[in-house]
């Protein structure tokens, strides 16, 4: 079985091809492409400009899928969309074209509709090997601490305003780092060089954290950043030691402040559920810093961590495919009548019939 | 769950080289739990100790950790005080990282309630009960009583809150201890433990978030049981002045959470 997948639910388009061989082999990755709308650098990603760019973008990615693999479009047996969550522009102009493909190849009554969430979750599994992790699901509009229990993938924790991705995006605004490859990856290099750590507010609650009081607080400081070490400005901001702040001081003492929530609510979670593996998706996962912490916390736990590179924690097609390629064995279909999509649709509201009752 | 890894006791815990370690009784998400002895070697207690997190930045949790210990320490003397059923405080040392608490004989709220709704197994757990139901009754009662002297717990589950085992001698309630009553093990008086994320604090918001916490607490590891979760609400609403406020805080609380729009 060959399952096409599309996503596009936020700035990047994806386009995948997977194929699942025998029962019990793992999954065959044919192809896995993508392309990124990057807004202007002290700007975000805007639903019209990102869709224009899916719409512009698309075609070009399929038939270069099509023609990287040498599959024909007989050899597919579905077509997988994202059908939410994500921005509603976006969404739509990817489903748009997944129903043009569906009829155009004679597979109308194949089309699954995917939970975006659930495509993180399934890709990081297949890759990682991970049976039955706490998953900790990041990226810039998602902020979830998931474990799977009778059939769903039930959401422990999560963020209670904004997600740590967008807090990462908004506080590179305010700084100006630019947005390609991505804030987030930009402000982890910054952070290599960064040293002082700044006291920043930390909002833990139960398996619940909140990002925007802490995005606000380091917003309000980065007018008062010193330009670099030896910077004597008086109204400069500096630590408690007297040493002047930076912004790759800043940066730092962000990741260091923000990674350490996440990694207590995820181990809250795992002490919860008593599992010992956690896995890391979403795009704020590649993060390497966050990883190396998430790590220490599951070896001190007998545990271990389970992470994937930017092919699979940022958003792609191939997740979107394995997921849905995971419905369509379990024998849901989709026609293109139905094939809508949704801004609101939460990871638990998935029945995960592909998975065994206990894990 | 609970592996003893290379652990070890925090000092003076660890002087006694004579007798064995004692037992670690449960690995939470910060700290570890110890059954032991303080003060007299028959006083038993639960010791609470947070070792240094390896992943934390050294100032970070140095600051956490005494921030959290001493805010433990306090919210737990202010609930004894108000008369919040809590264990009692008995020493601290938060450059060491430790508390020292009243040891509590019983079982958690989660346990109890999986061994109710086990025992009921086939398709359909009998939530009617009157036992359970009492049970959900005095979880009500216990937080409304807690909000009301401006404590909110922050990290309310189903695993931080215990049903004190009944004395079997003394108090004339044998009675109560018949082996074949199947709702024996909802009895006994609510306790809640592990203030480890405790604030002082009178807001709504902080109270609705509270009992937010538990409510998915209760989805999420009970979900045969999620409809039990109202009656602890039901008494929650009646049991203080202010707590009818706070149950409609809470309904803006689940929409921003739960059912909040995910993007992205």
């Amino acid at each position: 079985m060959i399952a096409l997948g599309l996503e596009g639910s936020a700035n990047k388009l994806g386009i995948g091809l997977i194929s699942h061989p025998a029962q019990g082999k793992p999954p065959i990755i044919l192809a896995n492409l993508r392309h990124t709308y990057h807004a202007p650098p002290g700007s975000g990603f805007l639903p019209k400009e990102t869709a224009k760019h899916h719409r512009s973008w698309i075609v070009r990615l399929v038939k270069q899928t099509l023609q990287q693999t040498g599959i024909t479009p007989s050899q597919i047996s579905c077509i997988c969309y994202t059908k939410g969550p994500g921005m509603g522009a976006p969404l739509q102009s990817v489903a748009v074209a997944a129903r043009t493909i569906a009829l155009l190849w004679g597979l109308e009554d194949k089309l699954i509709g995917v939970n975006h969430c659930v495509g993180h979750i399934e890709m990081g599994r297949a890759i990682t090997r991970a049976s039955n992790p706490v998953v900790l699901y990041v990226s810039g509009g998602n902020t979830q601490v998931i474990a799977y229990s009778h059939y769903r993938y039930r959401i422990f924790g999560e963020a209670l305003d904004i997600a740590i991705g967008n807090c990462l995006d908004r506080f590179a605004r305010a700084l100006n780092i630019p947005n390609d490859p991505a804030p987030g990856y930009n402000i982890e290099q910054l952070a290599k060089g960064g040293k002082e750590l700044v006291d920043l507010p930390y909002a833990v609650k139960g398996m619940d954290c909140s990002f925007s009081g802490i995005l606000a607080w380091v917003e309000g400081l980065a007018d008062r950043l010193a330009s670099d070490e030896n910077d004597s400005r008086a109204d400069r901001l500096k630590t408690e030691e007297g040493k002047v702040v930076t912004p790759a001081d800043l940066c730092f003492s962000l990741q260091e402040t923000v990674f350490a929530m996440l990694v207590e609510i995820t181990e809250r979670a795992m002490a919860h559920v008593g599992a010992e593996q956690v896995l890391i998706v979403g795009g704020v996962g590649c993060n390497e810093r966050l990883q190396q912490m998430m790590g220490l916390m599951a070896r001190e736990r007998g545990g271990s961590v389970y992470a994937t590179d930017e092919r699979f924690c940022i958003d792609n097609g191939i997740m979107i495919a394995q997921a849905g390629l995971l419905a369509y064995g379990t024998g849901v279909r989709g026609t293109v009548e139905d094939s809508e999509t949704t801004q609101r649709f939460r990871t638990d509201e998935v029945y995960i019939g592909w998975r065994e009752r206990d894990g | 769950m609970a592996q003893s890894t290379t652990h070890t006791l925090p000092p003076p815990f660890n002087s006694s080289s004579t007798t064995p370690k004692p037992p670690l009784i449960t690995q939470g998400a910060e700290a570890l739990l110890y059954k032991t002895t303080y003060l007299t070697p028959s006083t038993p207690i639960a010791l609470k100790h947070r070792p240094k997190k390896s992943y934390r930045h050294p100032t970070l949790d140095t600051r956490l950790t005494k921030a959290r210990i001493l805010a433990e320490a306090r919210v737990l003397v202010k609930c004894k005080r108000e008369g919040v059923v809590v264990p009692a405080v008995l020493g601290a040392d938060w450059e060491e990282g430790w508390l020292a608490c009243e040891w509590i004989e019983g079982k958690t709220i989660r346990a109890a309630l999986d061994g109710y709704l086990k025992r009921d197994v086939g398709e359909e757990a009998d939530l009617r009960g009157e036992g359970v139901r009492g049970l959900m009754g005095r979880i009500g009662v216990v937080l409304a009583k807690l909000h009301g002297i401006g404590v909110v717990h922050g990290d309310l589950t189903t695993s931080n809150l215990m049903v004190r085992q009944l004395e079997r001698e003394g108090d004339g309630l044998e009675s109560l201890s018949l082996g074949e009553n199947r709702e024996k093990g909802l009895e006994g008086e609510v306790v809640i433990i592990d203030f480890g994320l405790a604030t002082q604090s009178v807001q709504d918001e902080d109270r609705a978030v509270d009992l937010y916490v538990l409510e998915r607490a209760f989805g999420s590891t009970h979900p045969q049981a999620e409809g039990l979760f109202e009656e602890v609400l039901r008494v929650y609403g009646e049991s203080y002045k202010g707590a009818k406020v706070v149950l409609r805080r809470l309904e803006d609380v689940r929409l921003r959470g739960r059912k909040k729009s995910m993007i992205g």
